[in-house]
């Protein structure tokens, strides 16, 4: 879809900005909000880019900075801590060689820490893109991992 | 009216008034730093705050109305503990080189660490050093100056309606900055410095000159002229403890003398000058009916805010250039001819109450002399600082005139340092260029003071001329689009003729005045103009015998094909994203 018709979708009202910045960014293959989507948004809207641009960075769920096809979002809540993530995120750091917030040099994956996913039941839990995976253990991450991997 | 009691004094204050001024009636002065008298409180800093008898928690004063039979405390332990505790924690994350900041002895931050006896650093520095962004030619950010007091973000969004900068990201993150931290120089920014000097700390300031200025003056080889703002002249007492608005335009000539000046000249020559070309200008569109309404370009903040978001505009705008811009042509041409100087010795220096004048002469069409018409820009705090340095108090100068041949001006120069001032000048010759006679009662009041928008109907020999005055960008934008809409509907506008500045009181608020400013101390700067106005012999621009004689012995006549040359300029269309010039820009002739 392009930009055009994104913002068509929604009446050129400010309270539509979160939900056209998410289409502008899922749209991305990149998943972020580049400056020109920043100035489409801005000028449908009618508002300064500036004030676009400070509502995007307000908020973890928008990035401003390319990312991986695949963004990795690991729970970062107490439950998960308790039931191991923060070994969890070494591995990942380990295997990725990236630190949190970076994206791998082949630029499949960006890894990312995210408030309560709401699965303590099944914690530690992390996200991969829209797919959620509970119980985590490094060999369970090291399978989710390769599938990305192979997908194109 | 609400009675309230304020450590015990009674005190009646209107309904609304917040408890932080019926405190101040009372006789308390509670501190403050994020608070402006020009700006809605919003509560950032949090120093303010009170302790309300039966409210829970303590209340920011400065956003809490007063209520009836409230008992207010506002220094009781609790209270002075959480406001040491907050500048403590302030500090923690702040750059506290004081001794090597600009704001050194005049940072209101410096002043309540002081005023509120912090004496120890109570929490660990967590300091993490920022760029500094110099990518501005006029201001200079230093983030880790900042307060995040919002005083900045609240004067370039809602009174200049700029939005270059705004609050980026959040919590621990947050930092005041433009879109994708880009830079100042790569923003809509206009320079006007409102911003700047609404700081309560050094994290804005002019982007200074003062050593190539120096430099210059140390040179045996060079001839330096300078040139003082009108606004400047009711400014500069205050840089040296005098009051607001006193009027100090000899002992600034004095002063300026005694830097080792070659030449001591000044803007309001130019300011005379600027009313025959424009004054012309206007006439010859009355006579046509074209491009009406004619808008000033004497401001060039408003210029560039002008060629961002209304370049529509642009046929409509005035081609005169700006009377620093003048003087600076004439400085290397005229003034090189007359007095047998090469042009290439000349340096020519501005003192200017403005920030966006250093961004105005480094404009690359400017340099229609064959050099930069203006070399550098002083602002009224930088010219301040180098004659304190150089020992001089300009409280003790004598009062001296300006050197000859561009140093002459009239009252109508002089009060275009006030909001309306152009208009009102540019009336008073407007009449006698028409009708050959002299305008009867030359105080063309209704465009005076500091309303947003000021209308006037002036009779010129039958012929009726709508004028407007629009002072801060604001106010300028609600006028524009007006007149807009006006044009758009049948091509036609109300107004022939407008005046726009780009800071709220025109020049005597501009980005270069001193610390600490108000719109009350603005206000007194403009009376103090209106004061000179009156005492001097000549009051009308055309009245000026060295603008009679530049058109006698160079220019011509008004408008000539020399004057269009060396005297007007063009404008370009700017993107809204980064304040650059578009690619398909046509120019405007």
């Amino acid at each position: 879809m392009d930009k055009e018709a994104i913002l068509k979708k929604f009446k050129p009202t400010l309270d539509n900005i979160l939900y056209i910045l998410h289409d502008l960014q899922d749209e991305n293959p990149q998943h972020y909000l580049s400056k020109d989507d920043i100035k489409v948004c801005a000028d449908y809207l009618n508002i300064p880019y500036s004030y676009t641009h400070s509502v995007a960075s307000f908020y973890t769920m928008f990035s401003m900075k390319p990312r991986g096809r695949n963004i990795i979002r690991l729970c970062d809540s107490p439950p998960c801590h308790l039931m191991g993530s923060k070994s969890l995120l070494d591995y990942l750091q380990r295997t990725l060689k990236v630190t949190t917030g970076e994206t791998t040099k082949d630029g499949i994956f960006t890894l990312e820490l995210t408030s309560c996913l709401g699965a303590c039941g099944v914690a530690p839990a992390m996200m991969v893109n829209n797919e959620m995976f509970g119980n985590l253990t490094p060999e369970k991450v090291d399978t989710i991992l390769d599938k990305r991997r192979k997908e194109l | 009216m609400i009675k309230t009691k304020i450590n015990n004094v009674d005190v009646e204050t209107p309904e609304g008034t917040s408890i932080l001024w019926a405190a101040r009636k009372a006789g308390f002065n509670i501190p403050t730093l994020c608070q402006h008298p020009d700006l809605v409180p919003g509560g950032q800093c949090g120093i303010c705050v009170v302790e309300i008898e039966g409210v829970p928690g303590l209340k920011r004063s400065c956003m809490t109305p007063v209520g009836e039979g409230f008992t207010v405390r506002t220094h009781t332990q609790r209270v002075m503990t959480v406001r040491k505790q907050l500048v403590e924690l302030i500090l923690s994350n702040h750059d506290t080189d004081c001794l090597t900041c600009i704001k050194n002895n005049s940072c209101e931050l410096q002043k309540l660490a002081a005023t509120l006896g912090v004496d120890t650093l109570e929490y660990p520095k967590f300091e993490e050093k920022l760029p500094i962004d110099k990518t501005s030619v006029s201001i200079v950010r230093d983030p880790n100056k900042c307060i995040l007091c919002g005083r900045c973000t609240q004067v370039c969004s809602d009174i200049q309606t700029v939005n270059a900068l705004a609050i980026n990201n959040r919590g621990c993150d947050t930092v005041i900055t433009t879109a994708f931290d880009a830079g100042l120089g790569n923003s809509v920014c206009i320079n006007c410095g409102q911003c700047v000097v609404h700081c309560p700390v050094g994290a804005l300031y002019e982007n200074s000159q003062i050593e190539q200025v120096w430099e210059a003056l140390h040179d045996p080889d060079k001839f330096v002229v300078v040139q003082e703002a009108p606004a400047v002249r009711v400014m500069l007492g205050e840089e040296f403890g005098m009051p607001p608005g006193s009027l100090v335009s000899g002992k600034m000539h004095a002063a300026l003398r005694r830097l080792n000046f070659d030449a001591v000249l000044d803007t309001n020559f130019a300011a005379d000058l600027t009313i025959m070309e424009e004054g012309t200008e206007l006439l010859s569109r009355l006579t046509s009916g074209k491009n009406l309404p004619l808008i000033t370009s004497c401001s060039p903040g408003w210029i560039k805010f002008m060629e961002t978001f209304y370049h529509d505009m642009i046929p409509h705008m005035s081609t005169a250039k700006s009377p620093q811009q003048m003087f600076g042509t004439l400085s290397k041409t005229y003034y090189a001819q007359q007095k047998g100087i090469p042009p290439e010795k000349i340096v020519s220096v501005s003192i200017m109450p403005c920030t966006a004048k250093k961004f105005e002469c480094q404009r690359p069409e400017m340099n229609i002399s064959g050099y930069q018409d203006v070399d550098y820009v002083l602002t009224t705090r930088e010219i301040g600082r180098m004659m304190r340095e150089a020992g001089i108090d300009l409280k003790e100068m004598p009062d001296e005139p300006a050197d000859d041949i561009m140093g002459d001006y009239t009252g109508a120069g002089t009060i275009f340092g006030a909001t309306g001032g152009v208009m009102e000048a540019a009336i008073r010759s407007a009449y006698f260029l028409v009708t050959g006679r002299e305008l009867e009662n030359l105080d063309v009041i209704p465009v005076r003071g500091l309303k947003g928008i000021k209308e006037a109907e002036i009779d010129i020999d039958g012929t009726k001329v709508k004028v407007a005055v629009a002072h801060s960008c604001g106010k300028a934008r609600e006028l524009m689009d007006k007149v807009a809409a006006q044009l758009e509907k049948d091509g036609k506008c109300e107004y022939q003729f407008i005046e726009v500045m780009a800071c709220p009181g025109g020049c005597v608020g501009g980005g270069g005045q001193s610390w600490g400013s108000n719109m009350a101390k603005r206000a007194r700067r403009g009376e103090s103009l209106y004061e000179e106005d009156k005492l001097m012999p000549h009051r009308r621009s055309h009245e000026n015998p060295s603008v009679q004689a530049v058109y006698e012995k160079f220019l011509g006549k008004p408008n000539s094909e020399k004057s269009h040359k060396l005297l007007h300029t063009h404008y370009y269309k700017r993107s809204t994203v980064d304040g650059k010039v578009l690619p398909e820009n046509k120019i405007s002739e």
